[in-house]
């Protein structure tokens, strides 16, 4: 297939008894922003390390820009970009050299030239000779991706590239990622927010204990979430029973006490709600209204929480549900 | 270009890499070159008096003081490879496709020229405290290309360390053997005055052979054949325990 920047079909890996990919598939058009979405621990950074040659899988099969990974890593290497979770700055160089060292091993030719347009695009020259050791979290992320950017990769890998940056920081990441695409680079990137990934993404790709639990545009994406929905938390499971009978169409959490009602936000319906607990008298501990956030993606698509990634035990129970949904 | 000449050239720039490393972190330059100086001041100064050698004790002390000079700038390595390792630099590297080779070699190099510095320097101070060897001039080769294969030997060694490592602490900790090893060798005093279990451990030990053979040459004296032998056998094998080591480890994790 000539127009998919990347295609992965069965891929697996497993780290000793402990499976952390269980056989993925999807594509990546050229050109496009292809988001992988889930919580710690669900695979994302081993996607990344095996799609980028770092990592071998244990089945499956995976191309990047036409070439097998395991029997063209050279040609892959040759053509992408990989800026990984944690910046990797050489801390001890400054950022003018940290590029300098980038265009050096990439043989680029002209390289003051590259590296001075990279450190105003990326708003670094006035720290250029400063050295990265003495960088924001924020800058070190700049200049991690503008080391990414020397040779211009065509296919750019991002794991994670506003985990931890503020939020103007982010913004100015969102931008430039942006950028990228505009310039017809192809993108894959990771990330915890489905905001970022709504923001940025033509495709999202929901990955969940090492499974793709749903792919889509982030629109047909949406539409399998809840829409908003008001959180109601009470005293006690009595209360809880009580409003779980009076209000149908509720999904209930008795660990935590609340109960979520689809609901449209608006003033009429949030008082229709209200009027509704004083006819029962039923007294709520607290009342707030959601928009839907990677949570509820979650709660959604597999039927638990994000959290439940991290705990095996829990892993086994909802993997029947995970299925279905995924069917 | 072809993959020899494109090795060479990526192995050039990561040792201008670490050359720059060296001389921007003052603990290295403090923990490679000051402490030995420092240590030779403390060995010859203070306990040397009460140590029962043949001749004065400086020119006892210094071929011990400049294998431990070597070891003691293993430290940094393991630590500097370890946080490339851990910190993902060397991810970077991988996916740009920089060779293997290049970038171990880069440690290795960096670490032996610093090792070499370091020895320069106590023999250097040596001489200012009274050092006065009798070795020839082909001796004095000899002595120098025993130092270099032996700091290129154990800069191998801690390069896998620091590779293998999980924290930046545990890579600096794993060099603590090789820097302990002098202590327990003929370094500071006869093997021979020391309680006998110990001096069995001095006696096998590989940095025994390689101070004897030093300080044989630097007596002007001819050192033993079986020290000598014994010596570089060391030297070759940590070399190869090192360099099988590194690349296995470099190539597996990611």
């Amino acid at each position: 297939m000539k127009s998919s920047a990347i295609a992965v079909s069965g891929l697996r890996k497993a780290y000793g008894d402990k499976v952390v990919l269980d056989g993925i598939d999807f594509e990546v058009a050229a050109g496009s922003v292809f988001s992988m979405l889930g919580p710690n621990g669900a695979g994302k950074t081993t996607t990344v390390n095996v799609l980028t040659t770092l990592m071998k899988a244990d089945a499956g099969t995976v191309r990047v820009a036409g070439h097998d990974v395991v029997t063209g890593i050279k040609e892959v290497r040759a053509v992408i970009g990989v800026t990984g979770q944690f910046a990797a700055v050489d801390e001890l160089l400054s950022g003018r050299e940290n590029l300098r060292l980038m265009a050096d091993l990439k043989r680029v030719r002209s390289g003051d030239q590259v590296v001075g347009r990279l450190l105003e695009r990326f708003d670094l020259a006035q720290s250029a000779d400063k050295m990265a050791a003495t960088y924001s979290g924020g800058m070190r992320r700049k200049l991690d991706l503008a080391m990414t950017l020397v040779g211009n990769p065509r296919i750019i890998f991002l794991d994670e590239p506003t985990t931890g940056l503020d939020p103007r920081s982010r913004r100015a990441m969102w931008g430039i990622v942006r950028e990228l695409v505009a310039d017809g680079t192809t993108i894959f990137l990771t990330t915890q927010y489905l905001d970022e990934a709504d923001q940025l993404a033509d495709r999202i790709a929901v990955l969940d204990q090492g499974r793709l639990v749903a792919q889509g545009t982030p629109e047909q994406l949406k539409r399998q979430v809840p829409g908003t929905h008001v959180r109601l938390r009470f005293a006690g499971l009595r209360e809880l029973d009580a409003a779980a009978g009076a209000l149908p169409g509720s999904t209930r959490d008795d660990q935590e006490l609340t109960l979520r009602v689809p609901s449209n936000g608006d003033s009429k319906s949030l008082r229709a709600l209200l009027d509704k607990l004083d006819e029962h008298t039923i007294t709520a501990d607290a009342f707030s209204v959601h928009t839907p956030d990677l949570d509820d993606v979650f709660f959604a698509l597999t039927g638990h929480a994000t959290q439940a990634a991290d705990t095996t035990h829990e892993a086994h129970t909802t993997h029947a549900t995970t299925e279905a949904i995924a069917e | 270009m072809s993959t020899v000449s494109t090795s060479f050239g990526d192995a050039a720039i990561m040792l201008r890499r670490n050359f720059k490393h060296t001389v921007r972190n003052p603990v290295t330059v403090f923990q490679a070159v000051l402490f030995p100086v420092v240590m030779m001041l403390m060995f010859v100064y203070v306990f040397g008096g009460a140590f029962k050698v043949t001749g004065e004790y400086i020119d006892y002390a210094v071929p011990g003081l400049t294998v431990m000079a070597i070891t003691y700038g293993l430290g940094p390595t393991a630590a500097a490879v370890n946080g490339d390792m851990t910190k993902g630099i060397n991810n970077r590297f991988k996916a740009m496709d920089v060779s293997h080779g290049a970038v171990l070699a880069g440690y290795v190099v960096s670490t032996t020229v610093r090792s070499l510095i370091a020895d320069a320097v106590i023999v250097g101070v040596g001489f200012a405290m009274g050092f006065r060897p009798h070795a020839s001039f082909l001796q004095w080769l000899a002595v120098i290309g025993l130092m270099l294969l032996l700091a290129f030997a154990t800069s191998w060694l801690t390069v896998a360390m620091g590779l293998a490592a999980k924290t930046v602490e545990s890579a600096g900790m794993a060099t603590v053997p090789l820097i302990m090893l002098p202590f327990l060798s003929s370094a500071f005093v006869p093997a021979d005055t020391m309680g006998t279990g110990v001096r069995q451990f001095a006696e096998y030990q590989p940095f025994t052979p390689i101070i004897e053979t030093l300080r044989g040459l630097l007596s002007g004296g001819h050192p033993s054949t079986g020290d000598a032998f014994t010596a570089v056998a060391w030297c070759v094998g940590f070399t190869l325990v090192g360099y099988v080591w590194a690349i296995a480890t470099f190539r597996k994790r990611a």
